[in-house]
């Protein structure tokens, strides 16, 4: 008999692999990530994520933001 | 008023004093002399210049209308469409375009008013910077400090005004293009109410926030040109119908009915102290004792900031897909992360968009002007990476939209006024006001000319 698996510490305080994230969500997307930018998007992406962790909490509300289309 | 002011020069050529063309060729000279150290024009237009100068004086000596503006030298970022020219937007990939077949919007409504283009201006490669240190061009140089930068993105406009090159320029402001150079030059930069003027012919950065709007060396050629440039659009879907608002006619209503309020909290804090001193100037003057707080700015910076970033990358995504070494090495990360944006971050920022509106709109039922610093510190050195800020080393660049984000994340109207007393370099003040309201600004900006609290910093 094996032993149980370790149990996965909570996802929110798991530290996001953003690296990892760039190198298979860029090709899904047609990008080629030149090897002397990885480490520049993939540090300007952890910005951007962290500043979505910054919204991502606060609340708005029933805010409605359907863009506006006029016929 | 300076001796570089628009208007003069306009007043100057209708009376016959000087023609078009001799103010032409002046001012081609002074950009073949001194752009070379400043380095703000990527095109220079003389010979269709002379040509339209020649036209105003033709049609002065026909007893014909020139417009409000003839002969006025002016010069365009080089995001605006200009007929016969490839608009490079700061970039070199563009450079491999068709020449633009017809003018921007609002540069056809200057030249309609008489005035001469004279070129077009360097820029952060696709408006995404502050400093304006483009890799393809060369970095623009402050007239006033030629190894610290002119801010960004419309830094080649803030330069060539402030340097006297031009009286008169027009920037793009997305997230702070037109304030942040306007401030480190030591000039006058207006960005209107969100749709307020056409973008149309202006290559777009984030397209929630694009704005567009002029730089000059005083307030009535700040209020000429915007009133030449306003009315609406059709080939701008964002461009408001609302019946243009003439301001140049109201630089004498004075303050007395306006309420004044010091914006405190984010806009009070981590800057520089000359900065919080000139705006305490700015309100002593106007008898401002009232201090407001608007909520959240860091959020908001946050949500405009990947906004800003994922609908960047969307208007690059083939060069991105098929070029990306031949972007700008201080923009290509930026877009390629922004490209990576997920979608629910985008809404979720734009979900933020519309709570701190409505914040902004609970404040400014209270008051009609709101003042707070441009920039938390002056010019920064070309090449400078980190400043501290607080106690703390932080990336420099970023640091420039500290608090001119937040106003543009969601519309408003701001002057970014020149403080008189700034030295050795220039700091500016944002006046701003509700939105569809830019007549509130130019009057208290004019009072505060008219006070010599606020005045163009012009290197000779």
């Amino acid at each position: 008999m094996s032993a149980p698996p370790e149990p996965s510490p909570p996802a929110s305080t798991q530290a996001p692999d953003v690296a990892r994230f760039v190198d298979e969500v860029a090709p899904l997307l047609g990008l080629r990530i030149p090897p002397e930018c990885r480490e520049g998007v993939t540090r300007n992406l952890a910005g951007l994520l962290a500043a979505g962790a910054l919204l991502g909490d606060f609340p708005v509300g029933d805010t409605e933001t359907a863009p506006v289309f006029k016929p | 008023m300076t001796p570089a002011d628009a208007l003069g020069i306009a007043a100057d050529i209708r009376a016959r004093r000087v023609t078009a063309r001799e103010v032409t060729a002046r001012t081609l000279e002074g950009i073949r002399a001194r752009d070379p150290s400043l380095n703000c024009f990527t095109d220079v237009l003389g010979d269709s210049a002379l040509h339209d100068a020649e036209s105003v004086d033709a049609a002065l000596a026909g007893g014909g209308e020139p417009g409000s503006l003839a002969g006025v030298p002016f010069a365009v970022k080089n995001l605006f469409d200009v007929a016969g020219v490839t608009t490079l937007a700061g970039s070199r990939i563009n450079a491999g375009h068709p020449k633009a077949t017809r003018d921007a919007t609002v540069v056809a409504r200057l030249r309609g008013a008489g005035a001469v283009l004279l070129g077009t201006l360097n820029m952060d490669e696709y408006a995404f910077g502050f400093t304006t240190e483009n890799s393809h061009h060369g970095p623009t140089r402050n007239p006033h400090d030629l190894t610290r930068v002119a801010g960004g993105s419309s830094g080649g406009s803030g330069a060539a005004v402030a340097a006297g090159l031009v009286p008169l320029a027009l920037g793009s402001d997305t997230n702070g293009s037109i304030r942040v150079p306007a401030a480190l030059c030591g000039v006058f930069g207006l960005k209107p109410t969100y749709g307020r003027l056409s973008r149309s012919g202006a290559a777009l950065f984030g397209m929630s926030f694009d704005h567009v709007g002029p730089l000059a060396t005083s307030v009535r050629d700040l209020a000429a040109a915007y009133d030449v440039m306003q009315g609406p659009d059709v080939t701008d879907p964002v461009c408001t119908d609302r019946p243009m608002e003439a301001c140049l006619p109201r630089l004498e209503e004075g303050t007395g009915d306006l309420r004044i309020a010091v914006a405190d909290g984010h806009f009070a804090s981590r800057g520089e102290p000359d900065v919080f001193a000139a705006v305490e100037r700015v309100a002593k003057a106007l008898g401002a004792e009232r201090r407001v707080t608007i909520p959240e700015n860091d959020r908001a910076r946050a949500a405009a900031t990947i906004i800003t970033a994922a609908e960047g990358a969307s208007l690059h995504m083939d060069d991105l897909r098929s070029r990306p070494l031949d972007f700008d090495p201080m923009t290509r990360d930026r877009f390629l992360a922004g490209a990576l944006v997920p979608a629910a971050l985008y809404v979720r920022a734009q979900r933020f968009r519309a709570w701190y509106r409505e914040r902004v709109r609970e404040i400014f039922r209270e008051v009609d002007v709101l003042l707070a610093p441009t920039t938390p510190f002056p010019a920064l050195r070309i090449g400078q990476d980190t400043i501290t800020v607080a106690g703390a080393q932080v990336p420099a660049r970023p640091m420039l939209g500290l608090y001119t984000q937040p106003l543009s994340f969601v519309g408003l109207p701001v002057i970014s006024v020149p403080a008189a007393g700034a030295r050795p370099l220039p700091l500016g003040v944002q006046l701003v006001a509700a939105p569809w309201n830019e007549a509130a600004l130019f009057r208290v900006a004019a009072v505060l000319e008219r006070a010599g609290v606020v005045a163009a910093h012009i290197a000779g």
